[in-house]
């Protein structure tokens, strides 16, 4: 027993010496600039792909190939960040700057994918140890207890830079205006320190820190990818939860703490259970998701963090609200016409391929709708939402498979599970908020896709079972025109129940909350109530959509269509082109599925090719998609309506003030003799 | 007879006494001022009869019931309403939708269900009953317009009226006059005497304005560094010279 855990000690401080540069790096931006840096996995994962390109591809020493990835490009990239986007950030309201980093998170590794063109690499990175040659064992401690080379390096490097990091604190001019600027923000303002310069140096030495773990653990994946990078991060952040995002050291020892424990762990665990298998990589989630519930000082730290959180802008009214009669009819005749010409060609002009994809597009739709109510309604954000509809796909397939139930029964069912999942999920979290529930409910995805996901009970183990077509009665929904037909239906519905609660009392209780929640308390509305409501209606369309989509896939693809990473492209596709409305949330799903096949791949290559005829393009890469909506989700902080909400509601009120103009002109020239 | 009863409230402030044993009692239906110079913890006290803080000593109780473990918007619903000094209105709302989901919060209709099968909408009788009172405020020429394009002084007047929709029997009005010029201060306290009168709700004012207080309140509280330092019939408490010193003086 006691050899395990020292033997676990061994093994997990260098992996917690790499969670501690993260936490470290993570709580640096975080106190300096108030940005909860999502991206940081892949400020990360550039590193690690620079180092990689130049070192094992090109064949650089390691050294120089390091140092260049660590301490040039990444600090690089932390003041480009910085300058271009974070600075301006300051007055926005927290959720605006965390869609920011998620929408980062996204764009930035798609974006060194292409520059550094890794997908022409069949095999990226790869176990091959820090340095070339193999790796070299020592055994200072008897056999009992080996080290590795890299193990050693690992623990090296990071011992020494938080070293230096301490000293810049303690002994530099520009470190201890930086802890000045770290305790309070605005005594240091006041006390003549120009946060501005402080706050570029800080996204540097924290971005350097990112690439030292990118560089560090990038040998110790299979491919040098974001995802991993990404967890990674999750890693961090726990711990630099544990010291409250304020103690750099207590971070360093959560650092260390976990690191050791998820190692124990895996040991005393039976070896090769799911539980083992899941829980090693998974405990960090977990213990991000406990702490944040349960730690009370992570509450207080919103308005201390972000001075101006409490005044996000208002929302402004939707494009609705504000046509004449004669505009709406307009409008409203023009969309049916695009409707109808839509309805025609999916009936009796398209092939297989775009019928599969419309089946695709209705089904996203329905879980669109629920980041419509989380997000556009609620005003939370949530980063679970793939998780949600994964628990109502997985629902379904196990309902109608093993229990023989009807499959429309079985997506209803499956809704419910996963409101009752979300439900659960949001009482212990609603009271927190923010920033804190965003996070815990990444921790939820994550945790559900290292254990959950992987249970046969859940998944339905290596046979991968088919998910049926419905069946009602005598009519048989297996043809995809049938079954677009049922989802229309299904989307309909779901759409109608969006509407009636934003219109009803629930979608006006969680307006007054969003305004503010003491004047909502002070009327008598518990936040309580009213959130877990909204979680739990969203989890539900979420699982419900999450039924209808393997259904329509006649398969459950959850890498594909239910991973954490997807779950956070959702957020960012919807938040990006308009989380308020119905429209928003089919354009986004036409963004999601539609965008990439119809003009990246077609529609684009075909107008470039027809206007110049030197350079031939066949298709765009997919890549652009991602790079694309990564970026856009920047715009949210100043459009939290979304970009398209936004422009239609420009454009509609442009046309309006024409018409009222040419409607006033004879009054005037009546009135003035 | 007592409607809201305070006794022996204390709150501190990372070492900062902002509340000292504070005692008061409001009785039904009755007009009572709490006046105190800036600091001095009126709206710390608000908060603490709310719920929004938690006293670190004392216990409030309001009809009869112990509030110390009822959750602030369950304590509105026992009828306490209030207004904010630093005004909180709900951005993205109409000023008319601001008293109809108070209404709607009074009347503890937030079932889901209920949404879901379209009984959630807004009734005519519900409408009616908010214009009612918009009317009463002079605010039913502005009742389509965003709440953000009101002034302050109006803001006011909207988060009076949402209060007013929950049915009060107890209303604590944090510096409703200020932001507003003369005329809409005569205006207000109009309003106020007519609330108080027409429909019996008491009222805890708290307010700068001694003008207005004088010719409001028939009682008054002072507050000084978070103690009470006399309290009594408005005209014998400002002719307090301790209340003088310590109030008028720093004001004047
Ligand atoms: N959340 C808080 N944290 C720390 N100190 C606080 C807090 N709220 C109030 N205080 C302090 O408590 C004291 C009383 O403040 P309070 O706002 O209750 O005064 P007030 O009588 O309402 O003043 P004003 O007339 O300016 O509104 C002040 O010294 C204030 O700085
Ligand atoms: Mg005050």
């Amino acid at each position: 027993m006691l050899e395990d855990f020292i033997r676990s000690v061994f093994q997990g401080v260098p992996v917690g010496a790499v969670y501690a540069l993260i936490a470290l790096g993570f709580t640096l931006t975080y106190k300096t600039a108030g940005v909860f840096n999502l991206a940081f996995g892949a400020q990360a994962f550039v590193a690690a792909a620079v180092h990689w390109e130049l070192h094992v591809h090109n064949g650089w020493n390691v050294a120089v190939s390091a140092a260049i990835a660590v301490l040039v490009v990444s600090p690089a990239l932390g003041v480009a960040l910085d300058f271009v986007l974070f600075r301006h950030l300051r007055a926005a309201s927290s959720g605006a700057r965390l869609v920011t980093t998620i929408g980062l998170l996204v764009a930035i590794p798609n974006i060194t994918k292409l520059v550094l063109r890794f997908t022409r690499h069949p095999s990226t990175g790869g176990a091959r140890g820090l340095f070339s040659g193999p790796d070299v064992v020592y055994r200072p401690f008897g056999d009992a207890y080996p080290i590795t080379r890299d193990e050693l390096v690992q623990l090296g490097v990071v011992v020494v830079a938080g070293l230096a990091l301490g000293a810049m604190f303690r002994f530099t001019h520009l470190g201890l205006r930086m802890r000045a600027v770290v305790e309070s923000p605005r005594l240091a303002e006041l006390g003549g320190v120009n946060s501005a310069r402080v706050g570029s140096f800080a996204w540097a030495l924290s971005s350097a820190f990112a690439g030292l773990a990118g560089v560090l653990i990038a040998p110790t994946y299979q491919n040098v990818d974001a995802a991993n990078f990404f967890e990674l991060v999750i890693a961090g952040i726990a711990a630099a939860a544990f010291g409250s995002l304020v103690s750099l050291p207590r971070a360093f020892a959560g650092a260390l703490g976990l690191g050791v424990a998820s190692t124990y762990l895996a040991t005393v665990l039976p070896t090769n259970s799911v539980l083992a298998r899941g829980l090693k990589p998974s405990l960090p989630f977990v213990v991000l998701f406990v702490w944040v519930v349960i730690a009370p000082g992570l509450r207080g730290q919103r308005d201390v963090a972000d001075p101006l959180s409490g005044v996000a802008p208002p929302p402004p009214a939707s494009a609705a609200d504000e046509r004449s009669r004669s505009l709406t009819i307009a409008t409203r005749g023009f969309w049916s016409v695009v409707g109808v010409i839509v309805a025609w060609a999916v009936f009796f002009a398209i092939n297989d391929f775009w019928l599969k994809r419309i089946q695709v597009l209705l089904a996203v739709g329905v879980i669109f709708l629920s980041i419509t109510v989380m997000t556009g309604i609620a005003g939370q954000i949530s980063l679970c939402q793939a998780a949600f509809a994964a628990i109502g796909a997985f629902a379904t397939t196990q309902l109608a498979v093993e229990q023989g139930m009807s499959v429309l029964v079985g997506m209803l069912l499956g809704g419910l599970v996963s409101a009752l999942v979300g439900g659960l999920l949001a009482m212990p979290l609603v009271r927190i908020g923010g920033v804190w529930l965003a996070l815990a409910t990444l921790g939820f995805a994550l945790f559900f896709h290292s254990v959950i996901a992987q249970l046969a009970v859940v998944n339905g183990g290596v046979s991968k079972p088919r998910t049926p077509r419905p069946l009602i009665g005598s009519i048989d929904f297996a043809a995809d025109r049938a079954f677009i037909v049922l989802e229309l239906v299904v989307f309909a519905i779901a759409a109608t129940i969006v509407v009636l609660v934003r219109g009803g009392t629930t979608g006006r209780f969680l307006a007054a909350l969003r305004g503010s929640e003491v004047a909502a308390a002070s009327i008598g509305i518990g936040q309580w109530r009213s959130r877990v409501t909204a979680f739990a209606l969203s989890a539900g369309l979420a699982g419900l959509g999450g039924g209808l989509l393997a259904s329509a896939q006649q398969s459950v693809n959850y890498d594909v269509s239910f991973s954490p990473q997807v779950g956070l492209f959702f957020v960012v596709v919807v938040v990006t082109l308009g989380s308020r409305s119905i429209e928003g949330a089919l354009q986004a799903a036409f963004g999601f599925v539609l965008f990439q096949p119809l003009i990246l791949e077609r529609a684009l290559p075909w107008v470039i090719n027809h206007i110049q005829p030197f350079l031939h393009v066949n298709a765009i890469s997919g890549l652009f998609r991602d790079i694309l909506f990564g970026l856009g989700a920047l715009t949210f902080a100043k459009h939290p309506e979304g970009i398209l909400e936004f422009q239609k509601r420009r454009s509609l009120n442009r046309i309006q003030r024409s018409i009222d103009r040419r409607k006033q002109q004879p009054t005037e020239a009546g009135s003035t003799p | 007879m007592s409607l809201l009863t305070a006794a022996g409230v204390s709150k501190s402030f990372a070492g900062i006494r902002a509340l000292d044993d504070v005692g008061i009692e409001v009785a039904v239906g009755e007009l009572v001022g709490l006046i105190g110079p800036n600091g001095a913890g009126k709206t710390t006290f608000f908060n603490c009869l709310l719920g929004m803080l938690r006293p670190d000593e004392g216990t409030v109780s309001f009809d009869g019931h112990d509030l110390s473990r009822i959750p602030t918007h369950r304590r509105a619903k026992l009828g306490i309403g209030r207004t904010f000094q630093r005004i909180e209105l709900f951005g993205g709302m109409s000023v008319r939708e601001h008293l109809l989901v108070a209404e709607r919060a009074h009347r503890g209709e937030g079932r889901l269900w209920k949404d879901i099968v379209g009984r959630g909408r807004v009734t005519a009788a519900e409408r009616e009953r908010a214009d009612a009172v918009l009317d009463r405020l002079g605010l039913l020429a502005d009742a389509e317009r965003p709440i953000e394009s009101l002034s302050l002084g109006r803001g006011r007047l909207v988060e009076i009226g949402r209060a007013l929709m929950t049915d009060p029997r107890l209303l604590l009005l944090d510096e409703p006059s200020s932001g507003l010029d003369h005329q809409e201060t005569e205006e207000l306290s109009a309003v106020l005497r007519a609330v108080n009168l027409d429909e019996g709700v008491a009222i805890l004012l708290v307010e700068h304005d001694v003008a207005m207080v004088r010719a409001l309140v028939s009682r008054v509280f002072v507050l000084d560094f978070g103690t009470l330092i006399a309290s009594g019939p408005t005209e014998t408490v400002f002719a307090d010279a301790g209340v003088r010193r310590a109030y008028l003086g720093a004001e004047s």
